[in-house]
């Protein structure tokens, strides 16, 4: 079976012109959708003026996977690939044209919180600027508390995971300490930091130490014996021992202390943008809220969507980069 | 490519304990006095509980005697150091280094890599690792990475190269090649060899001086003098009989071990 699929391929390679009728699929649910919203009436409760931006959208996603089908015809790498995730993307499409017709068609949702969607393209037309500045905020205070953050605890860690005597003193702190949600210290960092940007700063970097330190170090104190053994034999004085040898033996474990961290920072980010920041992607959104905007209140969810998985992933391009010598590593 | 003659070890009433979990006191050497020469390539072999293993670990400078001192050409041994190279068993390679970095880890602590590089690449040519110096460990045979480990150790030029059973987790086809590659690093650059092995075989078909040492009290029993030209075929008659005749000497140790244990 498996050798026929192979001549099929080859075959298919030679010819150059092959066609699947996969890579037609989301074009097909993307014209349906097109058609729906342009043939069926908008509901008569729905009283907001229908803006064009769903339309334009899906005109603009029908060109897009038209091409993707054209090329798809000629190279064999992309057909696999596009024919593979096809039926994903015609579902999202068609989600998307269910979503807009309990909205806009048939108003099945109250509309204030729910809004259809072009309304919540409308906002990204009308907006956008704003939401850029807005993750533009957000972004400069999640990286510095991010950093140093992140820095602190691979520091805390090295010493904790490494010194006796650091251990001592250190960890009876980081275990009362490092189990309190960082959220439930803004009281605290909102009037000890002169602003709201360094005390959310604090937050986030607390917020992401304590996994770090904690994995860093629980890393670093399981490092096989043998190969401190080993490298004292080869020459190695103890700050090659730390940064030559147990830092990179504990890099699989600091990966996933980090990784915790990002997800405790994301959520530290949005809760003190809600509380007491200004500007930023989550204080938009619960400013958005109290004006009873809900489609702004989407959009910006969209944009943290986005922004955090591109983070993530950035995170697990690092990971790739540096752990590519481990054996069978997740992907994302 | 022999090198000089250094590399004389000297042990001088050795004593070293362990402390059991129990509280109980375990004697692992006692009163050990052994010389070994410059270039010499001596095999311990015993049973287990006898102390071999704590030989070498005290001569790498992993442990501490209690009472006694080893020296190395007169200077006494106070700690790990590269001029002793250590190779387990296990090849304990960094996983996160490739071939090439693994066997480079010692010239580039000690900040020599850029007048070694040309030596980093020899080394891998004598081990006959060359196209696999981008592979990580675990892209490795166990007898590969037993050549990487021995590369690594030799990568510093030490005087004594310390094996723990190196080749025991090996099948018994890539033993006797390694054993036979080992036999050539030696033979070419004159390195005091002391390797601990479970083998008989492997000791004989290896070695100028065998220690062979007993359990209980830990000592070095006997030190045979091997003194059959080389190469050394397995199969010969002094071969058989220095085998028949270590075997008695473990066999006996053993044996007084047993009564010691019923009585």
């Amino acid at each position: 079976m498996e050798k026929i699929n192979q001549t099929d391929k080859d075959l298919s390679g030679i010819s150059r012109l092959s066609f699947d009728y996969r890579t037609l699929v989301p074009t097909f649910s993307a014209i349906l959708a097109l058609l729906v919203h342009l043939l069926i009436p908008k509901s008569p409760r729905y009283t907001l003026k229908p803006m064009p931006y769903f339309t334009y959208a899906l005109i603009a996603v029908i060109v897009v996977t038209l091409i993707f089908a054209v090329i798809s015809l000629f190279s064999q790498r992309i057909r696999s690939k596009y024919a593979y995730k096809s039926w994903f993307i015609g579902a999202v499409l068609l989600l998307l044209n269910l979503l807009n017709i309990a909205t806009l068609k048939l108003m099945l949702l109250p509309a204030i919180y729910f809004p259809s969607p072009d309304r919540i393209l409308k906002v990204f037309v009308d907006d956008w600027a704003f939401i850029l500045k807005c993750l533009g905020y957000s972004l400069r205070l999640l990286a510095t508390g991010y950093v140093i953050g992140a820095l602190a605890g691979m520091t805390t860690g090295i010493l904790v995971g490494w010194s006796k005597k650091w251990s001592y003193w250190v960890n009876p702190l980081i275990k009362i300490i490092g189990p309190i949600p960082s959220t439930a210290w803004v009281p605290i960092a909102l009037v000890s930091f002169p602003t709201s940007f360094s005390a959310s700063a604090f937050l986030i970097a607390l917020a992401v130490w304590f996994p770090t330190t904690v994995l860093t170090s629980s890393g670093i104190s399981n490092v096989q014996n043998s190969f401190f053994e080993v490298s004292s034999t080869l020459g190695a004085k103890t700050l090659h021992k730390i940064f030559k040898v147990a830092l990179p033996a504990a890099a699989p474990s600091i990966f996933v202390g980090v990784f915790n961290g990002t997800g405790a920072s994301f959520i530290t980010l949005m809760t003190a943008e809600m509380m007491g920041v200004k500007y930023g992607i989550g204080w938009y959104i619960n400013w958005q809220k109290d004006m009873l905007s809900y489609s702004n209140v989407y959009a910006g969810l969209i944009v943290i969507a986005i922004t955090f998985s591109l983070i993530i992933t950035l995170l697990f391009k690092v990971r790739d980069r540096v752990l590519g010598w481990q054996k069978g590593v997740i992907k994302w | 490519m022999v090198e000089l003659t250094t590399g004389s070890i000297r042990a001088e009433n050795l004593r070293k304990e362990f402390i059991q979990p129990d509280g109980q006191k375990v004697v692992a050497l006692n009163n050990v006095n052994v010389q070994i020469k410059a270039g010499e390539f001596v095999s311990l072999i015993g049973p287990s509980g006898c102390g071999k293993s704590t030989f070498l670990r005290l001569l790498a400078g992993l442990t501490k005697p209690d009472e006694g001192k080893f020296t190395l050409d007169g200077t006494p041994i106070t700690g790990p150091g590269y001029e002793r190279g250590l190779v387990f068993q296990d090849p304990t390679l960094f996983p996160w280094l490739t071939v090439y970095d693994n066997i480079a880890f010692g010239v580039k602590i000690r900040n020599v890599y850029h007048e070694k590089k040309k030596e980093v690449q020899d080394f891998i040519r004598l081990v006959g690792l060359e196209g696999f110096e981008k592979a990580y460990p675990h892209q490795l045979s166990g007898g590969m990475a037993q050549r990487v480990a021995l590369a690594r150790a030799l990568v510093n030029h030490p005087k004594v190269l310390l094996l723990d059973e190196p080749f025991g987790a090996l099948d018994a086809f890539t033993r006797m090649n390694m054993q036979d590659e080992l036999l050539k690093i030696w033979q070419e650059r004159g390195t005091t060899m002391v390797m601990v092995t479970h083998d008989v075989d492997e000791a004989i078909y290896l070695s100028n001086r065998i220690f062979v040492m007993s359990a209980r009290p830990a000592r070095i029993e006997s030190i045979i003098e091997v003194g059959i030209g080389r190469p050394r075929e397995r199969d010969l008659p002094d071969f058989l009989r220095l085998r028949a005749k270590i075997l008695q000497i473990l066999d006996f140790a053993g044996k007084r071990e047993e009564i010691q244990y019923y009585l």
